[in-house]
């Protein structure tokens, strides 16, 4: 996993809540055996026509939009299916950070652990932001701070393990496989 | 309850600085979200951990159609059959016991954990697969994971979580005839909303709960990732242990007794706190139908579709569903009907169809697709008959899977057409691109696929 310390990117914004995992990545595209490549259907059904085309109207579809790396979008981000591929999908596309007041547990956990940063922030902001389509925005995660054009700082909550391992670029499953003796020991009592 | 199962399966508990490292007794293994993670075991070289508590089926890109399961005929999507062989191989090289293709006890995850009596009270069941908390039903802990955690728990058993809070939904009042446990689930999420329980593990409580059989209790629960809950969980009773008792793969003889005397514990004790609570009214519930693209978009059947201004979401919702703000949802043209889904394709969700059904047929120009939950369900249901009677009425009878409800096999909605489905998501292009979905019990599926429109399943049923 590729460590983050700071972005600093324009916004793309998709205002709607409750955006789901399967319009981050419909189900047709989840028979694959691999994670990449994922990022050419990422919200396939709202990005292409019947046709496959680019509708010219869906934000991702517009110029500004090119080379944005923060995807701002309503509340609840990432509800639904538990779909790895969803985040898979966001990363591949060239994204490395959502910004929400609300992001889905599962949809959250899958991110931290792929290198796509969740942040979640106040009402006021996400209005700020869902306003302002490509702000130019820096996330400092050392800092757990949200920067605005306007020189407001919004500090955001992450848990503190997952910072870690952000911060490092490490993955977990080291960790856990650091534990083998407590997980021998606990198996031993049971 | 959670915090008793929480407690027990905590091989280091969690700090400010790291996660608790929680122990899962079962894991439940699909085709869909495992192959990635069985990568990252080859990669590393290492090997599944406990084979003895990982369990493996084939459940959302298998094909429905009989020919395709057990004629030898080719599976239709090529990437659909690559992935079936890819669980097979990878089951047979890990050591994983696989419910393949072709078992008898082979049917959706989330329906053949409990039915074969794997799922137990007091048990860490995770999946890939966010209906996992299904398994809550019987007072597990059960939740859905993603791929990189299958990879964790496959490598080591553990999971590495932080401690959900705990949300109490308390169900008073009798279920008036006609209206069931999907549609007590559906009332509940329109009055929490689909994010309304993010960050908690809910306990359904109360009479109305505990008068529900376990198929009845298992739909509950199903729904409950759709309010954006990390799990649901009911408190074992005699209703649960009569259930799994003599199951194949629950406790038996002396092992039965000894788990049952550890599952009386898990109950939440009196007096308990929980970080937040609802009181819910079953007794004034009708038969419930969503008109909009997520679950919480839910009105009772002879309701009126809200009206909400300055709502660009919701207007954008409802010119997907090609439906009106305002208008009433009884008697909109209905094209297909699904029985089937982790949410409504056990034994008793076919018979309640079934008996509606009976002396009727299938509309003109409806399509009725019954999908039973697993093999077993199918195997049952065809013992009683039931199969005759969809098949009498113009619907199609096929072999188990998760079919029509995401469409990943190739059971799709067609562009604009009207399903009334029995799963538990109607998101935009869920059933297909461009289908609209109408989430309903089975009752009111039957019901809509006699008169091919919305109808409330009272107007059709006896007495």
């Amino acid at each position: 996993m590729e460590p983050i310390k700071t972005l600093h990117s324009r916004t793309a914004v998709l205002p709607a809540a409750n955006i789901d995992t399967d319009q981050i990545i419909p189900a047709r595209f989840l028979t694959t055996t691999t994670r990449e490549g994922l990022g050419r259907n990422l919200f396939a059904d709202w990005r292409y026509d019947a046709q496959g085309t680019p509708r010219p109207d869906f934000v991702l579809n517009r110029p500004e939009a090119q080379g944005c790396r923060v995807l701002v979008a309503g509340r609840n981000l990432g509800c639904g299916s538990s779909r790895e591929h969803a985040p898979w999908a966001l990363l591949d596309y060239g994204f490395r950070a959502v910004i929400s007041t609300e992001v889905a547990d599962i949809f959250r956990s899958n991110s931290l652990k792929n290198g796509l940063l969740p942040v979640v922030v106040d009402e006021a902001t996400s209005r700020w932001l869902i306003e302002h389509p490509g702000a130019e925005v820096t996330i400092d995660l050392d800092s757990t701070t949200l920067t605005l054009p306007t020189g407001e700082r919004v500090r955001f909550p992450i848990e503190a393990f997952s910072r870690y391992c952000l911060l490092n670029g490490i993955d977990e499953l080291g960790f856990l496989l650091g534990r083998v003796s407590e997980i021998e020991a606990y198996e031993r009592r049971t | 309850m959670f915090e008793k199962v929480w407690d027990r399966h905590l091989v280091t508990a969690e700090t400010a600085d790291t996660p608790a490292v929680l122990y899962v007794d079962l894991h439940l293994v699909h085709e869909v979200t495992s192959p990635q993670a069985f990568a990252v075991l080859r990669e590393r070289g290492l090997p599944v951990r406990r084979t003895d508590l990982t369990l493996a089926t084939m459940d959302h890109s298998t094909p429905t159609r009989t020919e395709q399961v057990f004629g030898g005929a080719p599976i239709s999507i090529d990437s659909a059959a690559k992935q079936v062989r890819e669980l097979e191989i990878n089951c047979a090289a890990f050591g994983v016991e696989l419910l393949g293709l072709r078992s008898a006890q082979r049917g959706i995850v989330h329906i053949i954990g409990p039915e074969s009596g794997i799922t137990q009270p007091g048990k860490t069941i995770v999946c890939g697969d966010s209906h996992t908390s299904t398994h809550g039903a019987v007072g597990a802990l059960a939740f859905g994971i993603g791929t990189t955690e299958v990879g964790h728990v496959l490598a080591t058993q553990c999971l590495l979580q932080r401690k959900a809070r705990t949300f109490s939904i308390n169900v008073s009042g009798r279920l008036r005839p006609g209206v069931t446990a999907k549609d007590l689930i559906l009332g509940i999420i329109g009055q929490i909303g689909v994010g309304g329980s993010t960050g908690h593990v809910i306990e359904y409580r109360g009479e109305t709960i505990r008068a529900l059989d376990m198929d009845e209790r298992m739909t509950v629960c199903n729904m409950s990732i759709e309010a954006g809950a990390r799990a649901g969980m009911i408190a074992p009773d005699e209703t649960t242990y009569a259930y799994l008792s003599g199951r194949p793969r629950a406790p038996q003889g002396a092992d039965w007794e000894r788990a049952l005397e550890q599952w009386q514990q898990l109950p939440t004790d009196a007096g308990a706190r929980f970080d937040r609570e609802v009181e819910i009214d079953a007794a004034t519930l009708e038969p419930m139908i969503t008109y909009g693209t997520n679950p919480g978009m839910v009105i009772p059947i002879s309701g009126v579709i809200p009206v909400k201004r300055d709502d660009l979401a919701f207007e954008k919702s409802l010119a997907y569903m090609g439906l009106e703000a305002g208008a009433a949802i009884k008697d909109q043209i209905v094209n297909v009907v699904f029985l089937g889904s982790c949410t409504n394709a056990r034994l008793s969700d076919l018979r309640s169809a079934a008996n509606l059904l009976r002396g009727h047929k299938v509309a003109k120009g409806v399509q009725m697709l019954v999908v039973p939950g697993s093999q077993q369900v199918k195997k049952d249901a065809e013992a009683e008959g039931l199969h005759k009677v969809f098949l009498e009425a113009g619907a199609e009878w096929r072999e188990s899977g998760c079919s029509m409800c995401l469409g990943m096999n190739g059971d799709l909605v067609a562009k604009g057409q009207y399903s009334v489905s029995t799963s538990n998501r109607n998101f935009e292009g869920r059933q297909g691109v461009g289908a609209r979905t109408l989430l309903a019990s089975p009752l009111t599926a039957a019901a809509c696929a006699v008169r091919g429109r919305v109808t409330d399943p009272r107007d059709l049923m006896n007495g």
